[in-house]
């Protein structure tokens, strides 16, 4: 993949860290200001965060308590209605906000840390280890995600943790590739060069001159991976592996299909836990592409793969393996 | 030959997946500790005699790599296992799923692709327009609804209008072909539409960027001077070379649609390989849910594979 990053940036190309620092929290500003679509993602987002936050205080009723009649309609005391067993909706879909995003934000930490590490590692190196790192991650790319996470849920378990850490260690292939294009040109840099004949090590390069490149990135890779993962745990949560003692959105949709909220007329069971799930997606696709976009202009060009937002370049997927 | 080096290099590593894939599938239901079959020789109260015949049974008292080659063998001859469930082999119960989801998948897909085609040529023709607002609107709607809940919403709007589950109705006996079939497209078209709507999204957006990358182009500015018509340059020029970045990311999502259906069946009682993964996940018969990741794993290697040699065929710059 021949990358060409934007050199003309003279705030992220200093040696100055309090200069560069500087630059990127005005270059955040200047994203929100200069792309709505940035603003409305971010909003969204911190939107979600804040009710997650506070869900414990801004619940209206007990998410494990009856306290009406079952499939009880919307009216002024339940404004979403109640479920199959009496329980509040709006105070459920807020616990839901909480412990989704928790997976979402959880599940993403481990595929960064996984991706990020290999790309890292790969686009580094160089060599035969670059050469093997991405033929594996070749391999995991084509294995379809949903059955083999049913596969590792099965087999260790469906508890919170189990669930986390199934949907961390599958999202990591798309992260780990762009980490390691960006990487790979990064290390040709004439700064990073410089440095290096000044004698430092692999691990102050890397950790002083090309993590902080790369970190805008990561951050964007990070919001698009959170709504991969939060749509991930409610298809786990469909098929029957989610936790049973925690409510996600997830768990909400599985519940009004399970007991028949459809058949029941019930409505309000289910769309809202579906239209919550789709409305941060929108907002975490917008922020993310928003990032991106501003990053590399190069990216522009690049497209979406269906479900996975992973943004690759034009050009055959072949070129970078080799 | 050059094409002929990028044509065994695919299929290598088609054929390496492929058997990266078996192993792991191996790894994960035998080796680990805990895993699927050393449970089932936890029997409680079980004598010891009948532990060591249950070993012996599946062949856990040979040491691992003979296994591992006992596995392969049984593998290349075809054998599955016998499921937990039902006591018969999975293979015969596979074929019949795998009948079943092709035709309502292929149906939902193709009409995927065709709506995808229009609405994101559409949007990149009328770019910053209403016509872009509204198909890139709807389309990223779609793309962020869960699958299950979109069938679930189908399911509310159509209930009465169309049957909500199934493959066909139990109580009709006595049809002739043609009523079996109607009763079949009418039992597909919920599941299907399903399918279709939430690839839709997607495809529709990576069209329309696909599009407005050749629409840039200098040789569509050249078509134009050349007094071609909008179609034909569309048709001739824009979208052709926008079939190759689409080409690449459908195939590279087929992932996904796995994903997808298992849903959509699960939805929609539908019997075919993702309500059997959903059965076997349930009542945790592992030799099903082995064999059908397997099946499923190898059907997207072998659909990427057949991905990267149409790619060859739509641009024969790749072998360079």
């Amino acid at each position: 993949m021949s990358d060409v990053l934007p050199l003309q940036d003279p705030g992220l190309a200093t040696e100055d860290p309090g200069a560069a620092r500087a630059s990127r929290g005005g270059s955040i500003w200047k994203l929100l200001r200069e792309r709505p679509s940035a603003l409305l993602g971010g909003s969204i987002l911190i939107i979600f965060i804040v009710i997650a936050l506070l869900s414990g205080w801004i619940e209206p009723y007990s998410t494990n308590q009856q306290v009406g009649p079952v499939f009880g309609h919307p009216s002024a005391r339940h404004w979403l209605g109640l479920d199959d067993s009496g329980y509040d909706m709006v105070s459920l879909l807020i616990e839901g906000t909480k412990v989704s995003l928790i997976v979402g934000f959880a599940a993403t930490l481990v595929s960064m840390v996984i991706g990020g590490g290999i790309g890292m590692i790969s686009g580094y190196f160089g060599g035969g280890t670059d050469t093997f790192l991405m033929r594996v991650t070749d391999y995991f790319l084509v294995i379809p995600d949903i059955p083999l996470m049913m596969v590792l849920a099965a087999l260790f378990g469906s508890s919170l943790f189990n669930i986390i850490l199934v949907i961390g260690i599958i999202l990591w292939t798309g992260t780990a590739r762009v980490i390691r294009s960006q990487v790979k040109s990064l290390r040709e840099r004439v700064y990073v060069k410089r440095a290096r004949s000044l004698g430092a090590g692999n691990w102050r390069l890397i950790t002083r001159h090309i993590l902080p490149q790369v970190a805008p990135l990561l951050v964007a890779n990070t919001v698009l991976t959170v709504a991969v993962a939060i749509f991930d745990e409610t298809a786990l949560s469909f098929l029957g592996l989610g936790d049973p003692s925690k409510v996600t959105w997830g768990s909400i949709i599985e519940h009004a299909f399970e007991r028949s909220a459809v058949s029941a007329g019930a409505w309000w069971a289910l769309v809202p836990a579906g239209v919550c799930v789709a409305i941060l997606t929108i907002g975490c696709y917008l922020l993310g592409q928003a990032i991106e976009d501003a990053l590399n202009p190069r990216l522009k060009v690049a497209h979406l793969t269906t479900r996975g937002f992973k943004v690759r370049p034009l050009v055959g997927r072949e070129k970078g393996a080799s | 030959m050059k094409r002929g080096d990028y044509v065994v290099k695919r299929v290598v590593f088609a054929l390496i997946t492929i058997f990266v894939a078996i192993t792991l599938n191996f790894f994960l239901f035998r080796v680990l500790p805990g895993s699927a079959v050393t449970n089932i020789a936890r029997v409680p109260h079980a004598s010891p005699q009948l532990i060591h015949s249950l070993e012996r049974e599946f062949g856990l008292d040979k040491p691992k790599w003979e296994q591992y080659l006992l596995y392969l063998d049984n593998l290349a001859h075809g054998n599955l296992g016998i499921s937990f469930a039902d006591q018969q082999p999975v293979s015969q119960h596979i074929r019949q799923d795998l009948a079943n989801t092709i035709p309502m998948l292929s149906l939902g897909t193709v009409v995927a692709i065709l709506m995808g085609l229009v609405s994101g040529v559409v949007a990149a023709w009328r770019r910053g327009g209403l016509g872009d607002y509204a198909s890139s609107g709807v389309a990223l709607f779609l793309y962020s609804f869960p699958t299950q809940w979109l069938g679930l919403m189908l399911l509310i709007f159509f209930a009465g209008l169309l049957p909500a589950g199934g493959m066909s109705n139990p109580f009709a006996f006595n049809q002739t072909y043609v009523q079996h079939l109607e009763d079949l497209l009418r039992h597909m078209i919920l599941p299907s539409l399903t399918v279709a709507l939430t690839l839709y999204g997607g495809y529709t957006l990576i069209v329309r960027s696909a599009m407005l990358e050749t629409l840039g182009e200098d040789y569509v500015l050249t078509a134009r001077a050349k007094g071609l018509s909008n179609w034909a340059v569309i048709r001739r020029h824009a979208l052709r070379n926008a079939m190759l970045p689409t080409v690449t990311l459908i195939a590279l999502g087929l992932g996904s649609i796995v994903g997808g259906f298992i849903l959509v069946e699960v939805v929609f009682s539908w019997p075919g390989i993702g309500q059997a993964a959903y059965e076997a996940v349930v009542q945790r018969d592992y030799p099903m849910l082995q064999a059908v990741f397997l099946v499923l794993t190898i059907s997207v290697v072998l659909f990427n594979l057949l991905a990267d040699l149409l790619y060859l065929k739509l641009d024969p710059r790749v072998s360079e």
